[in-house]
């Protein structure tokens, strides 16, 4: 367990200001306690320091988890969020998509969300941005990056794909053994 | 004389035939108590919608779904439906008229059952059959009401609803049914009572091996426990009691499929009837029950949710704000959009109990020592809100996996996971607040669940088990600090049944260290735990523990036992180990003979302790002796200072 490298922080912070652009400074700058980015084995936890204190105490080998995990990095140095980092991404998210009952179970195995499906979208979404996933409920479901931005996507035909799938929530199901 | 051994067999037929059925009831009987429970506990939840229970109950579950205006009805759906089935198992005759009655609220107009439920409710107090009437004394006002409401649906079903007549109708309804139970039971009753003579007792091996036919063998299991039960004049001849029992556990071990060694730890844990009853309640699966995650959702919004995709559900009992009982769905339960999101988890109803008997309170540290998959330390961190922290460890790396991904899943932001043996504790991390340690065990409370149980464990194994649970306790009562403002507190448990694992351990713990006491689980249903079983003789503050068992509280076999740590330090102990009075942190595993090794030295090295001086120093005399002769002995020892004999000092 050691903090990022100004390298990493740099990877990590690019990936992550894709889906909540400058409110990163919300993650790092809280009200309530401070909170820390820690890497451990390859994957980034956010994690309180009262918490990482403690868990300083724990071997390395020993040592699974801390905290939320937002990722790992791969072996060619890019950063992959996991799903698990949803709740704290949903909460700050700029740009979001609603989807309707029946693209939820589509989504959550794995498919990406066609233009049927989608109940409702941020405006002024642009192109390649990354976007929350949500049910019409306000369930968060995953996250994914746009195929179009929301003007071009109005003309665009029920079966074309409008978000490209990157992480849900049934990976937890799916994944559970390679994503931890 | 000849013609008396066949009429006894003839005779003896008869009860054979009854007797099942009996028993049958029996075992249905607490299950349905606890369901019935439920029902009630659910009415209490139940505000704005009640007056629309009716309604609810004539439509078919797709109905419900379909509108999600419904939510209401649908959720008293649940509620109503099982009432109805169970009556169905109480009184077969019961149900036909039920059914029919069904048919005709279907044709009811939806508003005018409204009115006419509205009215009852406050009418009909003290009306209610006798069955629900038993499990509302101990309710409030609210329930009273509305259980008696559920039920007179049923009862004023039948006739078109005419408002007066109702009551009265449903009275005699009732009546009608309280008698034909009854003349029932007195049937049964008489028929055992005629049947007084006496059974044999198959002679020899070779006749029972002969009787491999199941239904023999359990008819003559019924026999034996007849006579058990009353066994000064039931038995036959000068036949002990150990030639019944022995015959008796052969035909259960034959019956039930358990190996002989498991079936007797099992079966002296029960009086002979009882026993009976918890191998048969082993055979049926027990309710599938979520725990609502609270950092998430609540439990009513859930309900609703989960209702709206169609599963049939209630509140677990009075006893839990966060389980819901599942009956049936037409979805996966453990992969639907609610569950992926954390909003639950699917956990069994007896290990809500530790963590319920722990009682975390917010900003205080917790080791949960053997966690994995994460149902009760997520549970915890959901009592904790996400302050304080929660450590998660588990001794097997594989089981890791689940308990971290549950723990992402449920939200729970302030774990640490880890891979160790619960041993090692507290040296990696001691002075916790709250420790729980659900041990692993034998798991012979979860049979229903994992039948593989009944063959495969030995006399070593229980010895293995309940020797790693003994380490297990000492390392948890080790790691909680008791100056902790707030707790000090340890809980032990496990899903087991068998005493070794359970008040054994905990005995063994309260001996080994005296720094620590019982105190009250804070769970007011359960068994307490034996204070003495056969030949052993426990503290007797070992009744504060529970005990719970499938065959009477409709959940796994359950064992909880809270510890409230008193100080830091063991105090001493009056026996070979007496020299010992430090804190000590060390693995209990080498405890004995380290202890005494330690003390050992500690007693050879405390002569030459700096307090020494201190206690001579008030003979002065005697002092200053010493000294010249230490003095003496010292310039001895130089080379080149010549001493002079004696005589001169």
């Amino acid at each position: 367990m050691r903090p990022l490298t100004e390298l990493e922080t740099k990877t990590f912070f690019e990936k992550l200001a894709k889906y909540i652009g400058r409110n990163i400074t919300h993650l790092i700058d809280r009200g309530d306690e401070t909170y820390c980015f820690r890497l451990h084995r390859d994957r980034v936890y956010y994690v309180s320091e009262s918490v990482m204190r403690k868990a300083t105490s724990v071997g390395r080998d020993q040592l699974i988890s801390l905290g939320i995990c937002f990722g790992k990095f791969t072996k060619t140095g890019k950063f992959r969020m996991h799903v698990t980092c949803l709740d704290y991404i949903a909460q700050y998210a700029k740009h979001k998509v609603w989807i309707k009952p029946n693209g939820e179970m589509p989504f959550l195995y794995g498919n990406h969300v066609v233009k049927a499906h989608i109940g409702r979208v941020t405006e002024d979404t642009p192109e390649h941005q990354g976007v929350i996933v949500y049910s019409m409920t306000d369930v968060p479901l995953g996250f994914g990056v746009t195929a179009r931005s929301t003007s071009d996507t109005r003309k665009m035909e029920p079966t074309a794909i409008v978000v490209f799938h990157q992480a849900d929530i049934g990976e937890y199901l799916r994944q559970e053994d390679t994503l931890f | 004389m000849a013609g008396r051994p066949t009429s006894k067999k003839a005779t003896a037929k008869a009860p054979q035939a009854v007797a099942p059925k009996n028993n049958k009831r029996k075992v249905a009987a607490p299950i349905e108590a606890s369901s019935k429970k439920v029902k009630v506990a659910a009415g209490t939840s139940k505000t704005s919608g009640k007056a629309k229970n009716g309604k609810a109950a004539a439509k078919s579950s797709k109905n419900a779904v379909e509108d999600s205006e419904d939510d209401d009805e649908s959720w008293a759906y649940g509620a109503v439906s099982e009432s109805e089935s169970d009556v169905g198992e109480l009184d077969d005759e019961f149900v036909s008229a039920e059914e029919g009655s069904d048919i005709e609220v279907g044709a009811l107009d939806d508003d005018f059952l409204g009115d006419e439920f509205a009215d009852s409710g406050d009418d009909v107090k003290g009306s209610g059959t006798a069955m629900f009437d038993s499990d509302d004394e101990d309710g409030k006002g609210d329930d009273d009401v509305e259980g008696e409401a559920e039920e007179d649906i049923f009862a004023s079903d039948s006739e078109d609803s005419d408002d007066d007549d109702m009551e009265t109708k449903s009275r005699k309804l009732d009546a009608a049914k309280k008698a034909e139970a009854e003349e029932a039971e007195a049937e049964l009753q008489t028929n055992i009572m005629l049947e007084n003579d006496k059974y044999v007792l198959p002679e020899d091996d070779h006749e029972i091996l002969q009787s491999t036919d199941l239904q023999v063998v359990q008819a003559r299991i019924q026999e034996i426990v007849r006579v058990l039960n009353n066994f000064r004049e039931m038995r036959e001849g000068n036949r002990s009691r150990n030639d019944y029992i022995s015959q008796l556990l052969k035909d259960l071990c034959l019956y039930y499929g358990y190996n002989e060694y498991l079936m007797e730890k099992l079966f002296y844990i029960f009086p002979v009837s009882e026993a009976i009853e918890f191998f048969e309640a082993n055979e049926v699966p027990r309710p599938v029950t979520i725990r609502t995650n609270t950092l998430k959702t609540r439990r009513r919004e859930l309900a609703q949710a989960l209702i709206n995709r169609g599963v049939n559900l209630d509140p677990i009992g009075k006893w839990s704000k966060v389980g819901l009982q599942v009956f049936d769905s037409p979805v996966p339960i453990g992969a639907t959009p609610e569950y992926l999101a954390g909003h639950y988890m699917l956990q069994a109803a007896s290990s809500f109990l530790p963590v319920m008997a722990l009682a975390p309170q917010e900003h205080e540290r917790i080791l949960d020592m053997a966690s994995a998959p994460g149902g009760k330390s997520t549970y915890i961190a959901a009592l904790l809100k996400n302050t304080g922290m929660v450590f998660a460890n588990d001794a097997n790396k594989d089981r890791t996996k689940s308990l971290v991904a549950n723990i992402h899943r449920l939200g729970v932001k302030n774990a640490v996971v880890c891979n160790y043996d619960g041993r090692e504790f507290p040296g990696v991390i001691g002075g916790f607040d709250r420790v729980l340690l659900d041990a692993p065990c034998s798991g012979t409370g979860v049979i229903s669940k994992d039948a593989s149980v009944k063959t495969n464990k030995s006399e070593q194994d229980f010895q293995m088990l309940s020797q790693l649970q003994k380490e297990l306790v000492l390392s948890a009562i080790d790691s909680v600090d008791a100056g902790s403002k707030t707790g000090g507190y340890i809980v032990y448990s496990t899903c087991s049944v068998t005493v070794d694992e359970n008040e054994d351990v905990v005995n063994y713990a309260l001996k080994k260290r005296p720094n620590v006491k019982l105190v009250s689980t804070g769970l007011d249903f359960g068994k307490e735990g034996f204070t003495r079983y056969r030949e052993k003789v426990f503290h007797p503050s070992i009744s504060f523990t529970r005990r719970y068992y499938p065959h009477m509280h409709n959940m796994d076999g359950f064992y909880v036992a809270k510890f409230k740590k008193i100080s830091n330090k063991i105090p001493k102990k009056n026996e070979d180990n007496a020299d010992l009075d430090e804190e000590e942190e060390f693995t209990p595993i080498t405890e004995n003979s380290g202890r005494r090794s330690r003390g050992g030295k500690k007693n050879t090295g405390s002569e030459s302790n700096p307090e020494e001086p201190e206690k001579i120093a008030f003979n002065a005399d005697e002092d200053e002796e010493l000294i010249k002769v230490s003095q003496a002995k010292l310039l001895r020892a130089q080379k080149g200072i010549k001493l002079r004999p004696k005589k001169s000092t």
